[in-house]
């Protein structure tokens, strides 16, 4: 075994250290780090002015402010309901709940596209759900709302699954002695029970919001796409390099790149303070971890 | 759910049965909205002109070529991912060393960036001004527009499912069934053989399905490596979206129902992995 | 084989575990590592097998050197704490493990190695359930499997790793019982790590005691339970009262205060009654008695302040007559005494 590789590490009598990390550690290169690399040098030769220039013009920050926005609300709803849905899942009977338990992973399974165009048949102002609403004069398909839509679809399951060991592994007990102590159940909930899947519903917000900022498929079907209202950040990046604009494309691509960075290690830390990292989940289970976009 | 109140709980630890009802209505619903009438509406569509347009949806050789295209795709990354995926979970979750966090923070990284500037960063590679470019072309090799660059673009977006299923798994494990197996003389890949391999089958037969559907169904990050052509670079998904645009939606909606099987199949392995997986760990009477 | 450590360290961190211990163990005895959590047996036992590496020092077989050697060339059999038994592998499979994974030429056949583990299955008495999971089977039936798997493999020395901490008390009484019937029979040489000083008592040819890294004392269990050579193994090995005292020409006297000597008296050791004997009898007070087991306890309370444990047979109790909160006196058969930590008297 490589004596460079001996030194990372305290002494273990198990094998393979060394031939494993170092496959790892090529491939991640190889097919993560290098692709990365070569995009923050193609920016780099940019120049920081025109860097600047690409970034902060009109069309793509209204790109941005859309894809930051919509994801923002998306994932808030998904907060709200999807801790109820991850309450209800875990705290009561009721027929065909093991079905739906499992379905709240679909969008997870389902590819973005086929979500896309499914999302927008219903929307549409003659679907099943666009038609009613669009008497109501609410426009879902080819709006900003239908984004909404379609990105709330996508971060459905961040936040029941991040919530639901949370609420699996509470202790019945420190709802009996909240009771005990003369606590209402609403009380119970609020002071007892919320803070504890706090942390967990949060960072499913944040996981859902990372995902949104970033979606590409399920929206562009729904979105109608129109520069300046119902345009994406990603799919202004897919236009510009359509147009051969490959710095353009380059310049918005790191910028998102950085803010998913930002993302990233702000979940991670999300993660640490509420305690799991995703390893916490018991071998039993080998459902999808809570870091999982 | 071991641990869910019955229903009929002490009244003085749950909520009224009104409010129970209440909050039951309110989750059906939405996800009665956001799941189930989305994956009807494939199925809908799929069929609306009847079972025979749904078949001759199949005959179009372009969207064959579509699904050949996606199965190769996946063919190459699954194995490749897996391979990655059992190596790096055996490195990360049987030792110790410097740069642990980084390393796994490294390999979450495809999770979190957008599909598209995935796509982007393989352009700028191998695309004809990218780095490689030059030498590609010299060497008539073409990895952008071309199949090669859908493998790879595919590759990076499922780059970590494995590893992520299987880590939880192995370090929650611990080394002792190991240690005994050296200890009795076997060899390194002896151990890893017959000892670890076994214990982690379901995490891995999970990961890899699940590597699997999101392979079949990458859509941002195909598209743009993928120049869109007709019968030679379009996945499924990416055929989805040129016989949507085309109006030709029952085509579309055949196709869409394919990967939504998958997706369908994908769940009900899921449950069955844990199932399974529950019923193994649980300590006998 | 016997086996020699010769001045092992090894630390972890800034925590040492062990600091240049050694330690001879001769062939065909059952040896025990006693001592509290943390002090460093179990690490000696997994660097003698081979699972963690001395920072210093080394391990001898047979006189030979095998720090350099795997775990896996050093042929011991290693029964792990909690079984480490292949969970995905029957009962029998487990046990064949250590045979079927050798090398094509120095594999036996498949006959051979099914006649070998029927014979451990015997021997353990799990034949009927050879085709059981490990999940399937009791905390002493796994036990027993995991001891067969060590010993399939006809090792040289055999290390057992608080073999019966996991199990119930009573599980327990039989399965030490077994493991010294198991080891006159098989006579391999083999070490065994408990902090439980009665079931070192019971089952050690002989015992080592360990604390914080040091070994305390070796010997046979008569040798360290009637003469511990530290405080901290008198401490160990057994119920103590705890008394200030002083050596007085040649012999020990009881204090009130400090004066730098510690008396360490059994409670079987104590004598009660209603009248003094001899000048180092103590009054005291009886305040709770236990005449339920074997032996009537009774805690007493000093003149002082100081709390006595004192345990006579049935029929003295009977003859005696004592009740609570009765004025006796408390005499000391059997004294001993550590200055610093060092045995005086």
């Amino acid at each position: 075994m490589p004596s460079f590789a001996a030194g990372l590490r305290r002494k273990s009598i198990i094998p393979g250290f060394g031939l494993t990390l170092g496959f790892t550690v090529c491939y991640l290169s190889l097919i993560v780090l290098l692709p990365l690399a070569a995009t923050f040098v193609e920016t780099s030769k940019i120049g920081w002015h025109e860097f600047w220039r690409i970034v902060t013009a009109p069309r793509a920050v209204a790109a941005y402010g859309l894809s930051f926005g919509a994801a923002f609300i998306a994932a808030g709803i998904n907060f709200f309901l999807g801790t109820l849905v991850a309450w209800v899942l875990v705290r009561y009977r009721f027929p065909f709940k093991r079905i739906l338990d499992s379905l709240v992973d679909l969008p997870f399974a389902l590819p973005t596209a086929v979500a896309g165009i499914a999302l927008t048949a219903i929307y549409a102002p003659n679907g099943l759900f666009g038609r009613p609403l669009s008497a109501l004069g609410i426009h879902v398909a080819f709006t900003r709302l239908g984004i909404v839509v379609a990105l709330t679809f996508i971060g459905l399951p961040f936040v029941v699954r991040t919530v639901q060991p949370i609420l699996e592994d509470l202790d019945k007990e420190l709802e009996e002695a909240a009771v005990s102590l003369g606590a209402s159940r609403w009380k119970t909930f609020t002071r007892v029970l919320y803070p504890a899947i706090a942390p967990a519903a949060i960072t499913g917000f944040a996981l859902a919001f990372a995902r949104g900022v970033g979606e590409y498929g399920s929206v562009i079907f729904i979105a109608g796409n129109m520069p300046m209202r119902t345009e994406i950040a990603p799919l202004l990046i897919v236009t510009k390099l359509e147009e051969y604009d490959y710095s353009g494309a380059t310049a918005i691509a790191t910028l998102m790149l950085l803010i998913s960075f930002v993302l990233l290690l702000g979940i991670n830390l999300l993660q640490r303070w509420s305690g799991r990292r995703g390893e916490r989940d018991a071998p039993e289970r080998p459902g999808l971890s809570p870091a999982m976009v | 759910m071991v641990n869910a109140l019955p229903a009929s709980a002490a009244p003085a630890v749950t909520e009224s049965a009104f409010v129970r009802r209440l909050l039951i209505g309110t989750s059906v619903l939405f996800l009665g909205a956001f799941l189930l009438v989305p994956l009807g509406c494939v199925f809908a569509a799929a069929f609306a002109q009847g079972v025979a347009a749904y078949a001759a949806s199949f005959h179009d050789p372009d969207t064959l070529s579509a699904i050949r295209l996606t199965l190769l795709a996946a063919v190459i990354a699954v194995p490749c991912n897996l391979a990655f995926g059992v190596a790096a979970a055996w490195a990360i979750g049987k030792f110790e060393f410097f740069g642990k966090s980084v390393l796994i923070a490294l390999i979450d990284l495809p999770f979190s960036i957008s599909p598209v500037v995935a796509g982007l960063t393989y352009v700028l590679l191998f695309g004809s001004q990218g780095w490689f470019g030059p030498w590609l072309a010299a060497h008539n090799v073409q990895i952008i527009f071309a199949v090669p660059g859908i493998v790879l673009a595919t590759i990076f977006v499922t780059f970590p499912f494995v590893v992520r299923e299987l880590l939880p798994t192995i370090a929650a494990q611990g080394n002792d069934e190991e240690e005994a197996a050296l200890t009795l003389g076997a060899n390194g890949w002896q151990t890893f053989l017959k000892v670890t391999l076994p214990n982690m089958k379901w995490a891995l037969l999970y990961g890899v399905i699940l590597c699997n559907a999101r392979a079949m169904g990458e859509f941002g990050a195909v598209s743009v490596v993928s120049g869109h052509i007709r019968g030679l670079t379009n996945t499924m998904p990416l055929q989805i979206e040129v016989l949507y645009n085309d109006y030709q939606f029952v085509p579309a909606f055949a196709v869409a129902s394919l990967l939504a099987l998958l997706a369908l199949a994908t769940l009900v392995v899921k449950s069955v992995v844990e199932w399974r997986a529950a019923a193994i760990e649980r300590p006998s009477p | 084989m016997s086996i020699a450590v010769r001045n092992v360290t090894k630390t972890f961190g800034s925590f040492t575990a062990l600091d240049n211990v050694s330690l001879e163990i001769p062939q065909g005895r059952l040896v025990a590592l006693l001592g509290p959590s943390g002090s460093g047996k179990t690490t000696l036992l997994r660097i003698i097998a081979g699972l963690e590496n001395a920072d210093s020092g080394e391990v001898q077989f047979d006189g030979r050197d095998i720090s350099d050697r795997t775990a896996r060339e050093r042929r011991v059999g290693f029964v792990f704490q909690h079984y480490a038994l292949f969970r995905h592998m029957t009962v029998l499979e487990n046990i064949a493990f250590g045979l079927r994974v050798r090398p094509r030429r120095l594999r036996p056949s498949r006959a051979e190695i099914t006649a070998r583990v029927g014979q451990l299955l015997d021997l353990i008495q799990l034949r009927n359930q050879a085709g059981r999971y490990p999940s399937q089977l009791s905390g002493g039936q796994r036990q027993r499997v995991a001891l067969a798997r060590a010993l399939a493999v006809e090792p040289s020395v055999l290390l057992l790793d608080e073999p019966f901490g996991a199990l119930d008390a009573k599980v327990r009484q039989e399965l030490r019982r077994w493991l010294r019937e198991l080891h006159d029979e098989v006579g391999v040489t083999s070490v065994f790590v408990t902090h439980d000083q009665d079931e070192a008592l019971e089952v050690a040819d002989q015992i080592a005691v360990m604390n914080a890294g040091k070994i305390e004392q070796v010997g046979t269990p008569d040798e360290v339970y009637h003469n511990p050579a530290s405080s901290f193994v008198y401490n160990f090995l057994g119920n103590v009262n705890l008394f200030h005292g002083r050596v007085d020409n040649g012999t020990a006297r009881i204090d009130r205060e400090a004066t730098g000597h510690l008396l360490f008296v059994r409670p079987h050791a104590l004598e009660i009654g209603r009248q003094p004997v001899g000048p180092n009898s103590l009054r005291a007070r009886t305040t709770h008695i236990n005449a339920a087991g074997p032996v009537v306890k009774i805690e007493a309370l000093t003149e002082w302040g100081a709390r006595v444990q004192v345990e006579i047979p049935q029929e003295r109790f009977a003859a005696l007559g004592l009740r609570k909160d009765e004025e006796v006196f408390i005499t000391p058969r059997d004294l001993a005494i550590f200055s610093n930590d060092k045995r005086v008297s």
